[in-house]
């Protein structure tokens, strides 16, 4: 019994790892842009598909591809932001957020189609010589694959923190969060600002996609779930705060998972959605979340 | 060095400038005084390009600034301290003080601005990895400007330095502001503080509804019988 329920919350942290990854991209570019992309889920898709032709046309192993993951992610990010975003970069944020919350839901229908029509509606998979091994601890199950995304996850996010606090670049993003017109008068090009973080939120997506290849499986509709469980996850965490919303989508994780074992199946979805009420209702600044300045 | 010719600017349908026209030569200390709502702020952000002219001409040296991006106008060598300082305050003074030398050029010799920028305000040294959000009021207006100065910037634009300060630190910051324009910064000056920006700048324009109403040397201003009566009454 007790075992069952370690293995079980083991299983919902791996899992919760991704919904952070996932979750922190989407809270990168909120952060700085105020565009709400709620196609993020669809990037982090399509970040799962690149990985899966890059295994089966190349045997390209998907650690091993993910620098070409990210780029191809970087190229989508860089489109759909001169194409669609860009627009909405000068509307007052308010605005800012209903119209690319808008823009986002039409792109999820055309990236939803487009992955339909290239690679049909199955559930694609892959598996590697790793695939199935694990090591044993104390009874508990831990599959190297997913081990390594909780890892991999880690990793991106102490790179992308050492990068806002170390690099001027960083500097320049953060200034843009705190105060977008002063930034801007201290000779920072807002603009550009912008675009970067929106690919670096992209990126990640396309990492949590690969991570989500190797360990689940990708189909062209994942991307709501996703992009629900990334929103449910920052306002969990406290937007600004990125090991906030890290460690909100471990907390998210292992509360479905074990709330998954004594509550039927399929109720495990609104465990996380009754989390996210509570958070709305007595800590709307997020658990992590700083209150004001 | 700077020159603004009819420029009438508009926030939405509501005109705010009606044909402005002044200038500020090299080495000067010139303000801009006038009530509020006057166009003080929004002749600057005019300067600045954060806001657009509508039609009238500014130039920067003879270059044409109209259309140019905010980013670029710093690296021609304007900064603008916005009012009320809009430090980072989620930063370290350091940090902040680094940021105001983002400009490629200014970057350069961000080691050797960083000195004198401590040199005008040694506070600042003493304060440098404090968080922005805990200075005092003074303090964070040194840093605005010194921040501001990070960028080596030709003309410095400073929006109500005196705002929300305490009468004797006001005093000690006009100082801070003639030994800055001592130091070879052209300076223009938005003040509502009157008589003080008056009797510090060499030249004064005011503005009213929009509009300017009046040029000539600080001291003769403060003698002119309708900002007496105005201002200083």
């Amino acid at each position: 019994m007790i075992e069952a329920v370690a293995q079980n919350l083991v299983f919902g942290i791996l899992l919760g790892a991704l919904y952070g990854l996932a979750a922190v991209g989407i809270a990168m570019v909120f952060g700085v842009t105020k565009f709400l992309n709620v196609a993020h889920g669809e990037l982090l898709m399509f970040g799962g598909y690149a990985s899966f032709w890059l295994f089966k046309l190349f045997n390209l192993d998907p650690f091993l591809s993910l620098p070409l993951t990210i780029i191809f992610l970087l190229l989508i990010g860089t489109v759909l932001y001169k194409l669609l975003f860009v627009r909405m970069v000068k509307l007052p944020e308010e605005e800012k957020i209903k119209n690319t919350m808008l823009v986002g839901f039409g792109l999820t229908l055309i990236l939803q189609n487009i992955a339909l029509n290239l690679w049909t509606a199955d559930d694609r998979g892959i598996t590697t010589s790793y695939s199935g091994a694990a090591f044993t601890l104390l009874g508990v199950r831990f599959p190297y694959v997913r081990v390594a995304g909780l890892v991999i996850s880690l990793v991106c996010l102490f790179a992308l923190q050492q990068f806002l606090r170390r690099t001027y670049t960083g500097k320049a993003i953060r200034a843009t969060v705190e105060d977008w017109e002063a930034a801007s008068l201290v000779g920072i090009d807002v603009h550009k600002v912008y675009l970067l973080s929106f690919l670096i939120g992209t990126a990640l997506a396309g990492v949590a996609g690969a991570l989500v290849l190797v360990s689940f499986s990708v189909e062209p509709a994942m991307g709501m779930h996703w992009t629900l469980k990334s929103l449910i996850v920052m306002v969990l965490g406290g937007a600004g705060n990125f090991m906030g919303t890290f460690v909100g989508g471990i907390l998210l994780g292992a509360t479905e998972s074990t709330a998954a074992f004594f509550i039927p199946g399929n109720y495990r979805q609104v465990v996380g959605l009754v989390l996210f009420l509570l958070i709305l209702i007595f800590k709307p600044q997020g658990l992590f979340g700083a209150k004001e300045r | 060095m700077l020159e603004l010719e009819e420029i009438n600017a508009f926030y939405g349908d509501l005109q705010a400038l009606w044909g402005i026209s002044m200038h500020v030569s090299e080495g000067e200390l010139v303000a801009l005084v006038g009530p509020n709502g006057a166009g003080k702020t929004t002749t600057l952000r005019i300067i600045s390009g954060l806001l657009k002219p509508a039609s009238g001409s500014l130039r920067f040296y003879g270059q044409d600034l109209g259309k140019e991006s905010v980013h670029k106008i710093v690296e021609q060598g304007i900064s603008q301290v916005p009012e009320s300082g809009r430090i980072f305050t989620g930063m370290s003074v350091l940090e902040n003080l680094e940021l105001g030398a983002f400009t490629p050029n200014a970057r350069k010799e961000k080691d050797k601005t960083l000195n004198w920028v401590y040199g005008i305000f040694p506070r600042l040294e003493e304060r440098k990895s404090q968080r922005a959000g805990t200075l005092s009021g003074g303090e964070r207006q040194m840093l605005a400007i010194g921040r501001a100065l990070m960028s080596k910037p030709k003309l410095l634009m400073l929006d109500e330095p005196s705002f929300g300060l305490a009468p004797i630190l006001v005093e000690q910051m006009f100082e801070m502001i003639t030994e800055i324009n001592r130091q070879g910064v052209t300076i223009l000056l938005v003040e509502q503080n009157v008589r003080a920006a008056l009797e510090l700048a060499q030249r004064a324009y005011v503005i009213e509804n929009g509009r300017i109403v009046g040029e000539g040397k600080g001291d003769d201003l403060l003698s002119f019988e309708s900002i007496r009566s105005a201002y200083l009454a």
